[in-house]
């Protein structure tokens, strides 16, 4: 079987493949939710090892994919300003604005950071008292402890030059999306393991039940996506619908209530829009009133942004699992890590970037056939 | 940026707002907030996501994870240089100067 010596357990993942091969008697698709997990499959082609019966559709999981074009656009217009030092991962610098990204705005002078944690950010709010900074607090419920922290300690510190731009998403009303869209195939969810890490399980059973699909609660390692995989199945050839830990290792049922304290502190749920998706209610966090004097939304007018998406991008139809990276004309042709039109083909956790990276050569010459991802050389 | 990687608590850092540890990532080392993990001791595993420790993790899984990241490059994709990893997407022309890079932030 081509790609398996590359996983870590070469034969746990053969025994694991022939007990989703023995068990799968009907076509099944999966979403797995999380952007990391996306990779992983692609990577490792654990896609191609599924038996037919079996198809993975790749789900909205990638936080810096949904960060909205609007948001981005803010988030452009705040750095290009005099005075300003404007923080971000590192994931975000060649999003695609409208007409510019971060990396090209620290070209024309801004003073762009990255930080590999929001409370660094902080740290040079505390050093550079007369510039503003400004963090860019994008990210799924496995950030969201650390950004609320970052502003807590910013008002426990009393430092009034630290904002954070937020474009928080949550998974569970993701999900609601994407079970009630008229066209939707998904039978079962392979769960984000680390969103639970913080979150716990509580969420999912009366998702698992209203839409009588089984979730299973999933790791991002080839060996964890298999086993989340092998259960999700066996629960459907069973006609159960129920949550399961398939990532004890990481997840407990409650999550990390400390972490979810802070959250609950700093942030309230609000509806939020997705990139490519559209507004998803109640999908997303904002910082609450206590906290508003935080909100770089507030602090800077940014209110007059016209966006305007590549009309040829299909992104948002990648993010809800209805077409394949490689359905898009765009794909590998207009649009390339180097040229892209849409996040999901420079986010390190995008699909199209997945598929790009890993399956570039099967993709433009699929005569060709069979091409190991190890042979591939990646572009970025 | 999602990628949470599990490291070793080398230190703690009792009296630092909010509680703070050394972690070691199979060779690197880093800062990371422990206030969400706060009754870890030295020598435990935890899983480390933007600079916060999320969950403990048994050592085994914690050494196994490890070495996949390491072979797949993903430890250098978290903690290399961004700019350097942008400007190689972009096409070899590095948009900022390595002072900026905020490294001095990590």
């Amino acid at each position: 079987m081509k790609y398996i010596d590359e996983f870590n357990d070469p034969q746990l993942a053969r025994r694991l493949l022939d007990e989703i091969r023995a068990t799968a008697t009907r076509p099944w698709a999966l979403m797995e939710v999380c952007g990391g997990q996306t990779h992983s499959i692609i990577r490792h082609g654990i896609d191609q090892l599924l038996p037919e019966q079996v198809e993975l559709i790749h789900g909205p999981g990638c936080p810096v994919c949904v960060t909205p074009l609007e948001v981005i656009d803010k988030a452009l217009e705040i750095a290009a300003r005099p005075g300003v030092i404007f923080c971000s991962f590192g994931d975000m610098l060649r999003v695609p604005g409208t007409d510019r990204d971060l990396f090209r705005v620290k070209g024309e002078g801004g003073d762009v950071r990255v930080v590999y944690s929001p409370l660094d950010a902080l740290e040079l709010a505390r050093r550079n008292p007369d510039r503003e900074v400004v963090f860019f607090a994008i990210g799924f419920e496995t950030t969201a402890p650390a950004n609320a922290m970052a502003v807590h300690q910013a008002r426990r510190l009393g430092l009034s030059n630290f904002s954070l731009l937020v474009s928080h998403v949550r998974v569970p009303p993701a999900v609601e999306a994407i079970m009630t869209a008229p066209e939707c195939r998904v039978q079962g969810f392979l769960a984000a393991g680390h969103v639970c890490s913080v979150m716990g399980m509580a969420e999912y059973p009366e998702l698992a039940e209203r839409f009588r699909v089984p979730m299973v609660v999933t790791g991002f390692e080839p060996l964890d996506i298999l086993e989340g995989i092998r259960r999700a199945v066996r629960q459907l050839e069973r006609g159960e619908h129920r949550v399961e830990n398939a990532y004890p290792r990481a997840v407990r049922e409650e999550g990390n209530p400390a972490a979810v304290r802070m959250i609950e502190e700093v942030f309230e749920v609000t509806d939020r829009s997705w990139r490519g998706i559209g507004r998803i209610p109640a999908s997303g966090w904002r910082l609450t009133d206590a906290f508003r004097a935080y909100d770089a939304e507030h602090r800077f007018d940014v209110s007059g942004i016209r966006t305007e998406e590549p009309a040829e991008c299909r992104a948002g139809e990648v993010l809800q699992g209805l077409i394949k990276p490689t359905e898009c004309a765009a794909f590998g042709t207009t649009c390339t890590p180097r040229t892209p039109l849409g996040a999901t083909m420079v986010s390190s956790e995008g699909a199209c970037a997945a598929y790009y990276l890993y399956r570039r050569m099967n993709a433009l010459a699929p005569q060709a056939g069979g091409t190991a991802p190890q042979e591939v050389t990646p572009v970025a | 940026m999602c990628l949470a990687v599990p490291g070793k608590v080398v230190a703690i850092d009792d009296s630092a707002e909010p509680l703070t540890g050394l972690i070691d990532f199979g060779g690197v080392q880093k800062k990371a907030c422990l206030e969400y993990v706060s009754d870890v001791k030295v020598g435990e595993y935890v899983i480390v996501h933007v600079g916060f420790a999320l969950q403990r993790l048994d050592e085994e899984s914690a050494l196994a994870s490890l070495k996949l990241f390491e072979e797949l490059g993903l430890l250098e994709e978290e903690f290399g240089d961004a700019w350097e990893q942008a400007a190689r997407e972009a096409g070899g022309t590095a948009a900022a100067e390595p002072e900026n890079s905020g490294s001095e932030a990590r």
